[in-house]
């Protein structure tokens, strides 16, 4: 009988497999947990891979004057101050640790003449940071983690989705879905789960994740009950490829402008100096997004609707080895040589900075037995996210998650029994668009919800747009119930879509509603009927947390940073 | 692999694709160029009588170096020979064509094999485990370029004077041609430095690098190489043969000539 | 730019008892690849067609499949390539299928698993100095996607059945990286030659050209492993002459049979 379930029994489960899981995986299990690792693709194959510019670590290899303290700084400063200061200061001071570890594992680094490891500029970091293998360093890094894993421990479940956590009480206890080849129902039950699933990016339609970015995990955590934050902070990346049509949102590389890449109008005007004349095109993502978009509303947009990115002033050789794969992305798929000429490129949804609100010292979600780590937690990066900072967020915090949940795992944790009830639920849910009849296109009802966030929850925002979207989303919640699939339950894509259309229908509506709230512009959220910061504003985080109706947000205030923290914003 | 093509049976092989139906032309002309290679070159050493590998200045490079070794009943070449053969076969570039073009062992990518045995041992069993010894060939094959080096410069010069003929140049070409295939060798690579895991660890390690960086510049074009100087070989044997036959006349003068 | 208006798809459908192709119409786009037919033919005509894809940017490895019995990735194939002929689509036949383009590749996560993990001196403590001379050859092999089309397109494993034997040219790419790696303290090379099973390779370059990333996988990682082997097997003057010298290899090998270690 297909209804049936199988379970599997761990210490710890990690949901996710990209550089946050695998890292938390590696984690629990060097403390002595038995580890399960469950993802929705291939191991190796996660978002993670498309990180391409590096990852940031003060290792002053090439800038003496670079310390954690400057680090601090400028992930403080990018994220406008919302950021959790704690997270920050963990982060700036391990993050050289966790670069140098990924290399004893084996990672491989471009090298500076000394032989150390070799760091280039990026958007807003004051000093030559980001470590980096060419363009890919985020292929190299889960590569690393995956070769590494494979000998730590962990069992992993490849293309397997869950979606459902169980509880037992308040406590999670473990989580629910199915295998995506067959369509079979599995039940993980594990002392300790642990979020590691990324964005939500899917939701936009220009984005650059890919098709995994539907923020099931936080929102299976936010439909067990824990608390979401920041949820309006959605980070376009200045520059997603244009054109063709099949490739629009496809990322960038911020390196492409570290290695002295000039953005510039259809006048051929280097825009950025008008708009930040001191980081010019290295400015914030933010500030970048924000620049082209204008540029391009104002009519002095390239031809595709984006900004020009030229890079071809360099030598070939130099552009073909630093920017390997982005040399081969524009030529295979554009037709465009990038050493001879510009790419078009435009803003693209690249990361959520919001998600599970976490502890900053164990990823601790507000539910017992619940973490989180990379992208789907939240609090690192505040209201705008510095380029390179999420590598090294997933290994810094992976890694304490892992612990943290081993450690849990290790005590027990009370009773964590699997409710059947919960299951059938579930199971329902899942079984419905089977039987539905309702005609509700699984895709089309995804390329709809794509197409009002984009255009109600974009760039920029006022109230009336927001109201707009969010009427439209609750509506969209609606015909949902009607979601439609044919076939059986093997290796069914459009299956697969109905629900991920739900998950991101639901955290859709958390996103809207924070960013109504939120009557201000600060970092990646831009409000054109508030186009000011408000000191107010900055002292609170926005909390997101489901109710029988649908979203509640609230605000709550920023904990005051020690003075010795303060102080370092102080400096210049 | 029956199981596999009786579960995909309706759905057409690869051969039958768009695009690919031309799939056997580049192993049948590979084929076809190393028969006549072969038969060529086994005609002109062996079966073909006289003295006709020496015409003035020039040497055909079958028959260099010489050894003339009154024991030796066959054709001299026959000493010789075996180095650049043995250097060809065991080559890394000819392992793929033959094993392409001769063996159907895959005949090309993605195309079904015609017989497809399980006991296949590849390159582990005789005699393709003989492939390995690849590099001794090639040490061999180092000293028969010396010598045929030698014979060019010698053929640049007759009648104790400097002779430039088109036989000088052919020759000069065949073994730039042949530095160029022996130099860019696989096996030579690793000799000279590919062996190495660290060269800043070892003295002398950053000149070795700098002749594995050479030979790697090469080595990409070792099949273009391995084409060109296989033709001129026969080129300038089959020149050297016409002229000493004396189709052209007897045409060496001080300097210049055929 | 599209100067034909739509795209006849024959797509492999079927699973593990078999299948066959089915037609398909797609409206054509500019600059369109295989993979937003397939996603087209999702959205607007089947949505049970089984697909593998993630990044749909050449970086992950995911949508390996047969076009018109090529082995590509269909986020890279443009359409431009097939002016007026039928476009076959097809799942990789070196392994199993699952479901329409969706095959089980588990079998390369298998082998990984019986390769010994990168291994440095414990004693090294960082930060490291590595010279980018020593580092350049090994950036080549970590652009591997792990697209496994290399291993698909291998005639030992697609033919010969021998993935008991052979590792296949995704793994001798990794034996490479780690062999040749100035950290790695283990000899690999009777792992690769007994476990990983080099000498089954006959140089016959397929995986070289089918690789997306342009790895020349037997140029740069087979042959130069292939040499390995032959220094320590084939190769009585080099033996000759450490036993005269008194040279021995002091480092610990990976095993040559069992699964990893150290």
């Amino acid at each position: 009988m297909l209804d049936r379930y199988e379970v599997h029994d761990h210490d710890v489960l990690v949901i996710g497999a990209g550089g946050a899981g695998l890292r938390a995986a590696i984690a629990a299990a060097e403390a002595g947990a038995d580890v399960g690792v469950v993802c929705k693709s291939l191991l190796g194959k996660a978002h993670t891979v498309m990180a391409e510019g590096g990852m940031a670590a003060s290792l002053a290899n090439l800038d003496a004057e670079d310390s954690w303290q400057v680090h601090f700084a400028d992930t403080m400063r990018g994220g406008q101050l919302i950021n959790s200061w704690r997270m920050v200061e963990l982060f700036a001071k391990e993050a050289p640790d966790r670069v140098f570890e990924l290399e004893r594992w084996g990672a491989l680094f471009d090298r500076t003449k000394q032989g150390l490891i070799m760091q280039r500029a990026f958007g807003a970091h004051t000093y030559r940071r980001l470590c980096h293998v060419g363009d890919r360093t985020g292929l190299e890094l889960i590569r690393t983690l995956q070769d590494k894993s494979v000998h730590s421990g962990p069992k992993v479940y490849m293309e397997c989705t869950l979606t459902r956590l169980l509880k037992d009480g308040n406590r999670v206890s473990g989580a629910f879905g199915y295998w995506r080849d067959d369509g079979r129902f599995v039940v993980f039950r594990a002392k300790a789960v642990i979020i590691a699933t990324g964005g939500w990016g899917r939701m936009y339609k220009v984005t650059s994740n890919s098709w995994e970015g539907t923020g099931d995990g936080i929102c299976m955590a936010y439909d067990a009950g824990a608390e979401l934050r920041d949820t309006e902070m959605v980070q376009f990346h200045p520059t997603g490829m244009v054109w063709p049509p099949g490739v629009r949102g496809i990322l960038v590389t911020e390196g492409v402008r570290g290695e002295g890449g000039i953005l510039k109008n259809s006048e051929g005007e280097r825009f950025m100096l008008r708009y930040d004349p001191v980081k010019k095109d290295l400015s914030s993502r933010d500030v970048v997004a924000r620049s082209i978009n204008r540029e391009v509303l104002e009519g002095r947009g390239s031809e595709h609707g984006g900004a020009y990115l030229d890079i071809s002033d360099q030598p070939a050789e130099f552009i073909k080895g630093k920017l390997p794969s982005m040399y081969e992305q524009f030529l295979t798929l554009a037709d465009v040589d990038i050493t001879k000429g510009p790419m078009e490129v435009a803003p693209t949804v690249h990361y959520a900075m919001g998600g599970i609100h976490v502890e900053p010292e164990t990823g601790a979600s507000s539910l017992p037995g619940l973490y989180a780590a990379g992208e789907a937690a939240a609090g690192l990066h505040g209201a705008n996210r510095l380029g390179g900072n999420s590598l090294t967020d997933l290994l810094v915090f992976g890694k304490r998650a892992g612990e943290a949940a081993a450690e849990f795992a290790r005590g027990g944790g009370g009773p964590n029994g699997i409710d059947e009830a919960q299951i059938d639920e579930e199971k329902a849910l899942l079984l419905k668009p089977f039987e539905s009849g309702g005609g509700e296109n699984p895709f089309l009802l995804h390329q709809e919800l794509q197409a009002v966030m984009s255009d109600h929850v974009g760039i920029t925002r006022d109230e009336e747009t927001l109201q707009q979207g969010l009427d439209k989303v609750l509506a969209l919640q609606q015909r949902a119930e009607n979601l439609d699939v044919q076939g059986s339950r093997m290796f069914n894509p459009g299956w697969h879509m109905a629900r991920d259309d739900i998950f991101m229908l639901t955290l859709a509506e958390a996103v809207i509603r924070a960013a109504l709230l939120r009557r201000e512009s600060r970092g990646a959220h831009f409000r054109t009927d508030y186009p000011e910061k408000d000191p107010e504003l900055g002292k609170v985080n926005t909390v997101a947390v489901k109710i029988e109706s649908g979203a509640e947000i609230k605000q709550r205030p920023i904990v005051p940073m020690p003075p010795e923290l303060a102080a370092l914003l102080e400096a210049k | 692999m029956s199981a596999e093509v009786a579960r995909r049976s309706s759905v057409p092989d690869n051969k039958s694709m768009p695009g690919r139906s031309t799939w056997w032309v580049q192993p049948a002309a590979i084929a076809i160029g190393f028969t006549l290679f072969v038969v060529y070159s086994f005609w002109s050493v062996a079966l073909s009588p006289g003295h006709s590998w020496r015409a003035g200045p020039y040497l055909s490079p079958f028959y260099s170096p010489r050894i003339a070794a009154g024991f030796w009943p066959f054709s001299s070449a026959f000493l010789v020979a075996w180095v650049p053969l043995g250097f060809r076969a065991t080559c890394y570039y000819y392992r793929k064509a033959y094993f392409r073009a001769y063996f159907l062992d895959p005949p090309a990518c993605a195309i079904d094999e015609p017989l497809t045995r399980s006991n296949y041992r590849g390159e582990r069993a005789f005699p393709w485990v003989l492939n390995n010894f690849h590099r001794f060939f090639m040490y061999l094959a180092l000293v028969v370029l010396a010598f045929l080096w030698w014979d060019t410069i010698n053929a640049f010069h007759y009648l104790g004077a400097l002779y430039v003929g088109v036989g000088s140049v052919l020759m000069l070409l065949n073994v730039v041609l042949l530095s160029g295939y022996t130099f860019s060798c696989h096996a030579l690579r690793h000799f000279v430095g590919g062996s190495i895991d660290c060269y800043s660890c070892i003295r002398g390690g950053r000149a070795r690098k700098g002749l594995w960086g050479l030979v790697t510049r090469i080595n990409p074009y070792h099949g273009s190489w391995a084409w060109a100087s296989l033709i001129s070989v026969a080129a300038v044997d089959i020149y050297v043969r016409f002229v000493a036959t004396g189709a052209f006349g007897s045409c060496f003068n001080a300097h210049t000539g055929c | 730019m599209a100067d034909q208006e739509t795209f006849t798809f024959q797509v492999f459908r079927g699973d593990s008892s078999g299948g066959e192709e089915q037609e398909y119409q797609v409206p054509a786009t500019t600059g369109m690849v295989v993979l937003d037919a397939m996603h087209y033919i999702q959205a607007h005509i089947d949505g049970t067609l089984a697909v593998r894809w993630n990044c749909k940017a050449a970086k992950c490895g995911s949508c390996s499949a047969e076009i018109n019995g090529r082995p590509r990735l269909m986020c890279k194939t443009r359409l431009d390539d097939f002016k007026d002929v039928d476009v076959h689509v097809h799942p990789m036949r070196t392994f199993p299928v699952i479901k329409d383009l969706v095959t089980d590749v588990s079998w390369n996560y298998e082998v990984n698993r019986k390769m010994a993990p990168f291994t440095h001196d414990p004693a090294e403590q960082s930060p490291w100095v590595m010279y980018q001379e020593d580092v350049d050859r090994l950036y080549e092999p970590r652009k591997c996607i792990e697209c496994f089309l290399c291993q698909d397109v291998c005639h030992v494993l697609r033919n010969h059945e021998q993935k008991d034997s052979y590792f296949g040219p995704r793994f001798m790419v990794r034996y490479q990286y780690l062999a040749m790696h100035p950290k790695d303290i283990l000899n690999r090379t009777g792992a690769v030659k007994n476990k990983g099973g080099v000498g089954l390779c006959n140089i016959t370059k397929c995986c070289q050209e089918v690789c997306p990333e342009h790895i020349h996988i037997t140029d740069n990682s087979i042959i130069p492993l292939k040499e390995r082997v032959a220094d320590e097997y084939f190769d009585p003057v080099r033996w000759l002459g450490k036993k005269l010298l008194g040279k021995r290899d002091e480092r610990p090998a990976e095993s040559e049979t069992g699964p990893a270690s150290s």
